[in-house]
């Protein structure tokens, strides 16, 4: 049945509670199903340190209750030093900010092109391709911190937006789909990097190890507090926060980016070059990469490049990205929690010897009942009127 | 009681009340036409009658016995079948695949009897004189066929009622004509038929009783004999109608469009254009019939630059504007009210204003610069929801809120509400209620009173005819007559099958 | 004169259709590869020197066949066969013809840079055609997970947390209880993931994608953390044992193609055998018609009573299954234990190798089987130590793919619905 055979459909009436607190029940719901989302994940999470516990399980038909307080103890330190490792000190939550600085930039790479419309995969490999060209600024000259800084950021972003432009181009010019290309630009960023590390241009001389020359002292980003690793790069992650905001809600290049994201056959049919669009829009995210990138050599020990220096930084961000509903604030957010879960992650694994790889199965128990409210829902018996918004990609999320 | 019968039928969406106590019968051997506005509710009976929809009251019985479908399945086992608007055959399939999907012949292992599948297509197709290739692929097929193909998938599975929702809007009036002969073919072989239509010319020649719905009711039940169209047209829509559109003489001016040999192709590369020439002037509307998909949609794509063209001239003023962009043909005061309103008109995520500036963002004063100045857009807005008679509770709803109607004013204001001298219009009323084609037609008339040069294409040449003081008819991308107003409906449909025209230009 | 001039002016004002324009784009490619192949492949060698292909492997019933051929000769031959194809394809004359004579021109770049490789030395090639036959088979296993679902509309992206998972449980399953139990748990494991991704994408109707790629962490997260915790602390659950291989009774004693087709562990066998399978249920079948029309018009499959998300539902466990396959191919027969990310983008070449293989059965092992030969080159070469970076031949399979995906080698049509959840009216 087409949208023409039904009257347009009334807007629900807002509840007495929404009156009394003044709080739509979008809003209300942006924050309690992430909430709830957070809480499942770690309720599954313990589940799963419970049934690992093999010293543990194998006591459980003989004394019961000696298995349970241990299991308990167990999930407890593990949680605590969850906690301990990312809220608990100045040092833990300085880790925490450093720990969220790349996720928060990336994460804004990856939705940038949720608005838009397009699923950058690739982020990972621009933040390599990026991180080389901030890393070679970052040893072949020397100028004084204040020139040197940005010139290996602006490098970062441009190398970062080329790498991303190709598959802009590739889509632009013949239809290949961006999740595809992206992550095979993915593979090939590893192994260009790998190559790279190892050729004189950017090799230790005297190593045979995939392992560059150490950034000047003058690119290597400023800390912020004295003894903590937490540096500049935060700042920067907050400021790209803003003017993301402001570019995608407040210029005609925004406009666009969400026309095209949300019906590209419109924009083109509103004269908007939707090819011109795919490579900005991937040349923006690429951009925004490369500065994650970037972070990930000159804003942490040794200050060089290694093999795969991305991690997998690129892939949660899209989870991160999905968290914070594409939008940036929301992305800052999600981009903080992840940041906590991966210092307290590094917290656990040393005092409580719980693997970080935890930290990637409740990153991805989140991010589906993240996409799936109806799954929370289900969970919690929450009952709503309205429909669910079920698509992600397609139609982003409002704003 | 023998036949089918609907009783007390009501269908409740959230928000919505689409069948309000309907009832409808048929019996075998009759011909019953469905007959409503866009929106009145037949679709859904329709779909309550097939199964993909239940009814929150009512009955649904097959010769006096109450049933309940589920689904499709049932309805087919009950013995109805339906041939959908939007046919539901699958492209890359062949007709006998088509054919059996669902009720498929095998052998051992699960294995597919093509040869029965071709036998059962051989058979129906000769006994209705239906002539249809079992291996054909169906995306090959001329869209006649393909609805001759969904007759025989329904006839396979040996239905007793036959529903056809809209069968006629695709086919040309000619195809019209034998399937008109295959309907009655049908009606002698004593199947009970429903014939879903919003043309009453048809209904009136067809029918042996006509059943009106209006707002999810069933408001009248007659006999043809006793009404005539502009009887049908007021139940339809509950007041008198004019089906006239009322405008003086045409007092062409100079040319503003002039397309020259055009040669374009379509998706799949074939020459869907081939060779077009015409002009359209100033203070004249020239409207293109045929059937859809002779080459329309791509023509008006290239005249405002949405599709390239592979050979000839586009010029606009004077001007050749041939390689333009869209956005550049926009730029030389040209406006495009597109086929597709969800699809390529609007952005149904956004809000109505946004839909409104979706022209004009980029240009002061709603941009400054790289900036964009939301108040400036916020006051157009609101300047055409009021000129333009948008319905709408503010201009800052989503544009999906909006009924068809209010959508394709919003897509009209924004467009014509500047300095335009071209106006292309691709089936500018598809879908609308009697009131908002009312309106747009006023719009598009008074632009050309205006001095404004119009190209209008529409699949209905009802449409055409009323609103043109030139005809153009396009067959297989070529333009294959000219019109002028005095032309009757036979002449233009003879044109549109390619086999007579009047001068060609 | 006149006349010529008229003629190039009406051809000039003639806009080439996007055909014609990649024809004359691959011809340009071919040519400049044949000047590469003569240059490089050609004069990059002493006059005369040889390469000598081994054609049978030790312990062969027929010893010591081998090929010795001039390899300056031979690159010189391909490229001035590449040219000519390259200029027949400039010509435009026989569009339909552009991408056989692409895939010609490839083969023989191919064969001349082996030659190369090898030259003045002496290269096992049946080896290395073996390697590729069995490199293949997670790969080909993969796109047939893939398509196998796709044909039904629904996206599978998780093919590498699939054949992750169920490697991981391939493996304990099989230290713990045998290898044929190993086997099954694999089965399972892939039924389940691929069960998971269905009732998300069906159910929930999350976009595909997001599925995929939150699968593929669960997958990547678990089986590392269990990895960690649990096989670290008992390195009994790390080793399954394996397949052997089971010759094939005089096939596997042909030359060439014994070694390569018919001497292998049970695995690979079952591979090719889903392969087959695949092809006829899909295209002979009710269960293939059904599932197609699922893929391509679901409406029209649920107005002929055909219940589209139960359809959608058992072929993307289907492809679950296959996945598992190829989990247990990866855990149970050559390596025999699991590591920590062990599939390292094994999916997703199988995704690549189901789009570059058109979503058909024979696509994908045609596909698989070119995957399988970059990366059997990439080991042999070190052996013969080429001045190539290994790196270079890791990309090679991405590049392709990003190729194949572009276009280049002719548009593939996915299925109409593909990635598109149905929601009944």
């Amino acid at each position: 049945m087409s949208v023409d055979d039904l009257p347009p459909q009334p807007q629900p009436e807002p509840t007495l509670y929404d009156r009394i607190t003044g709080v739509g029940t979008s809003v209300r719901r942006a924050l309690l199903i992430p909430a709830l989302a957070v809480l499942s994940a770690l309720i599954i999470g313990a589940f799963i340190i419970a049934v690992t516990d093999i010293d543990t399980l194998k006591i459980w038909g003989s004394d019961p209750g000696e298995a349970f307080r241990r299991t308990m103890t167990g999930i407890g330190r593990a949680y605590k030093a969850l906690f301990v490792g990312s809220l608990g000190s100045t040092k833990a939550i300085t880790e925490t900010l450093f720990s969220a600085t790349p996720s928060i930039l990336a994460g804004l790479a990856v939705a940038i092109g949720f608005q838009a419309g397009l699923f950058n995969i690739g982020v990972n490999g621009q933040m390599l391709i990026g991180g080389m060209a901030g890393l070679w600024v970052g040893f072949s000259i020397s100028v004084p911190a204040f020139i040197h800084i940005p010139l290996a950021i602006v490098a970062a972003m441009v190398a970062g937006a080329i790498w991303a432009g190709i598959a802009g181009l590739l889509k632009a010019r013949t239809g290949a789909h961006e999740v595809i290309t992206t992550m095979m630009l993915n593979f090939v960023a590893i192994f260009l990097v790998d190559y790279l590390l190892k050729t004189s241009i950017f090799q230790q001389p005297g190593r045979n190890d995939p392992i560059s020359k150490p950034a000047e002292v003058t690119a290597q980003f400023p800390t912020l507090l004295e003894g903590y690793r937490l540096h500049i790069g935060f700042l920067i992650a907050l400021v790209a926060v803003a003017l993301v905001w402001w570019l995608m809600y407040r210029t005609t290049i925004g406009f666009e980016f969400r026309a095209v994201g949300f019906n590209p056959t419109g924009a083109r049919y509103a004269g908007m070059s939707v090819s011109w669009l795919y490579v900005s829009v991937l040349a923006v995210s690429g951009a925004l990469a490369g500065i994650a990138g970037v972070n990930q050599v000159l804003g942490l020990e040794p200050y060089r490049g290694l093999s795969n220096f991305a991690g997998s930084v690129g892939f949660d961000a899209i989870a991160l990205a999905l968290l914070g509903r594409s939008q940036p604030l929301g992305v800052l957010f999600a981009g903080l929690l992840f940041g906590a879960l991966r210092a307290g992650g590094r917290e656990m694994q040393g005092a409580a010897g719980i693997p970080i790889d935890l930290v990637l199965v409740l990153q991805a128990l989140i991010i589906v009942m993240i996409a799936a409210p109806a799954l929370v829902r289900a969970i919690y018996r929450i009952r709503t009127s309205d429909q669910e918004p079920t698509t992600v990609i397609s139609t982003g999320w409002g704003g | 009681m023998t036949g089918l019968q609907l009783t007390g039928i009501t269908k409740r969406f959230p928000g919505v009340l689409a069948n309000d106590e309907v009832d409808l019968s048929v019996s075998a051997g009759e011909i019953v036409a469905l007959l409503g506005e866009n929106g009145a509710g037949k679709t859904t009976l329709m779909n309550i009658l097939y199964g993909l929809y239940s009814p929150t009251s009512g009955q649904v019985l097959i010769d006096g016995e109450e049933r309940h479908f589920t689904g499709p399945g049932d309805a087919i086992a009950a013995g109805i079948g339906m041939v959908h608007q939007h046919f539901m055959l699958v492209p890359v399939f062949t007709v006998a695949e088509n054919v059996i999907l669902g009720a498929e012949p095998t052998k051992s292992l699960g294995r597919l009897d093509h040869r029965k599948a071709r036998q059962t297509v051989t058979d129906i197709s000769a006994r209705y004189r239906l002539d249809v290739d079992p291996d054909a692929i169906v995306e090959n097929l001329p869209v006649g066929i393909q609805q001759r193909v969904e007759i025989i998938k329904v006839l396979a599975r040996e239905a007793r009622f036959l529903v056809l929702d809209e069968p006629t809007s695709v086919l040309t009036p000619a195809e019209v004509e034998s399937f008109i002969e295959i309907v009655k073919g049908l009606k002698a072989d004593g199947k009970g038929v429903v014939f879903i239509s919003h043309k009453l010319g048809e209904a009136l020649e067809i029918a042996d009783r006509i059943v009106i719905m209006r707002r999810g009711k069933t408001v009248a039940e007659v006999k043809p004999s006793e009404v005539d169209e502009e009887r049908l047209a007021e139940l339809m829509v509950g007041r008198p109608v004019d089906l006239e559109v009322h405008k003086e003489p045409a007092q062409p001016g100079d040319v503003v469009l002039s397309v020259e040999d055009l040669v374009v192709l379509d998706h799949r590369n074939r020459r869907a254009v081939d060779g077009v020439t015409f002009q359209v002037r100033a203070g004249e509307i020239v409207g293109v019939a045929g059937v859809q998909g002779n080459g329309q949609t791509e023509l008006v794509e290239s005249i405002t630059g949405l599709r390239p063209s592979l050979d000839g001239t586009v010029g606009i003023l004077g001007a050749d504007v041939t390689t333009l962009s869209p956005r550049q043909i926009h730029s030389r005061n040209v406006a495009h009210v597109p086929e597709n309103r969800q699809e390529s008109g609007l952005v149904l995520p956004f809000t109505v204003t946004e839909n409104i500036i979706l022209n004009s963002y980029y240009e002061p004063p709603i941009s400054k610069g790289i900036q964009m100045d939301w108040g400036e857009a916020q006051k157009r807005a609101g300047r055409l929801v009021k000129e333009y008679d948008v319905r709408t509770p503010s201009p800052d709803v989503l544009v999906s809120t909006l009924s068809g109607g209010n959508q394709q004013k919003v897509i009209v204001a924004r467009e014509v509400d500047r300095d335009v001298k071209l106006l292309v219009a691709s089936q500018p009323t598809r879908g609308l209620d009697v009131g908002s084609i009312e309106y747009i037609h006023a719009r598009i008339v008074e632009e050309r009173d205006q001095g404004v040069a119009v190209l209008i294409v529409s699949s209905e040449l009802e449409e055409v005819m009323a609103l043109s003081d030139r005809i153009l008819v396009m067959f297989e991308g070529k333009i294959v007559g000219e019109f002028d107003e005095s032309a009757t409906a036979t002449e233009i449909g003879l044109a549109m099958l390619g086999e007579a025209g009047g001068d060609p230009a | 004169m006149t006349a010529t001039t008229t003629i190039s002016a009406i051809r000039l004002k003639t806009r080439a259709t996007p055909e014609q324009r990649r024809a004359t784009f691959i011809g340009i490619v071919m040519v400049l590869i044949a000047g590469f192949v003569a240059r490089v492949f050609g004069f990059g060698v002493a006059t005369g020197e040889k390469a000598t292909f081994n054609l049978s492997l030790p312990g062969e019933r027929v010893q010591d066949l081998s090929w010795e051929v001039d390899a300056r000769l031979l690159a010189l031959i391909a490229a001035a066969i590449i040219a000519f194809l390259g200029g027949f394809v400039l010509r435009r004359t026989h569009l339909r013809w552009t991408n056989l004579a692409l895939a010609i021109g490839l083969g023989l770049f191919a064969l001349a840079f082996l030659t190369w490789a090898a030259a003045g030395k002496s290269f096992s090639l049946v080896g290395m055609l073996r390697s590729t036959v069995i490199l293949s088979v997670p790969v080909t296993l993969g796109a047939l997970a893939g398509l196998t679902s796709e044909r039904v509309a629904v996206i599978n992206i998780a093919i590498e947390g699939q054949l992750l998972t169920a490697a991981f449980v391939g493996c304990i399953v099989g230290s713990a209880w045998g290898i044929w139990a190993g086997l099954f748990g694999a089965l399972v494991a892939g039924a389940l993931l691929g069960a998971v991704l269905a009732v998300l994408a069906i159910k929930f109707r999350i976009d595909q994608i997001i599925a995929g790629v939150v699968i593929n962490m669960f997958a990547l997260g678990l089986t590392s953390f269990l990895a960690r915790r649990v096989l670290a602390a008992s390195p009994d659950l790390n080793s399954p044992g394996r397949f052997s291989s089971l010759k094939i009774p005089v096939l596997g004693d042909i030359p060439v193609l014994g070694p390569m087709f018919f001497d292998h562990n049970i695995l690979v066998y079952a591979a090719f055998l889903v392969v087959l399978a695949l092809h006829f249920g899909l295209f002979y079948t009710r269960w293939g018609l059904r599932s197609r029309a699922v893929g391509e018009h679901p409406k029209a499959a649920d107005t002929v009573g055909i219940n589209v998300n139960r359809t959608r539902y058992r072929n993307t466990i289907y492809g679950g299954i296959i996945a598992g396959l190829g989990g247990a191919f990866l855990t149970l027969t050559q390596v025999s234990r699991f590591e920590e990310n062990l599939t390292a983008g094994i999916g997703f070449i199988g995704l690549a190798a189901m789009i570059f293989g058109r979503w058909m059965p024979f696509g994908a092992l045609g596909a698989g089987l070119v995957f399988g030969f970059a990366r059997a080159i990439q080991q042999k070469l070190g052996i013969l130590g080429t001045p190539i970076p290994s790196e270079f031949l890791s990309m090679a399979p991405y590049i392709v793919t990003i190729i194949v995906v572009a276009g280049v080698v002719g548009r593939s049509r996915p299925p109409a619905a593909d990635g598109k959840p149905y929601i009944p009216e």
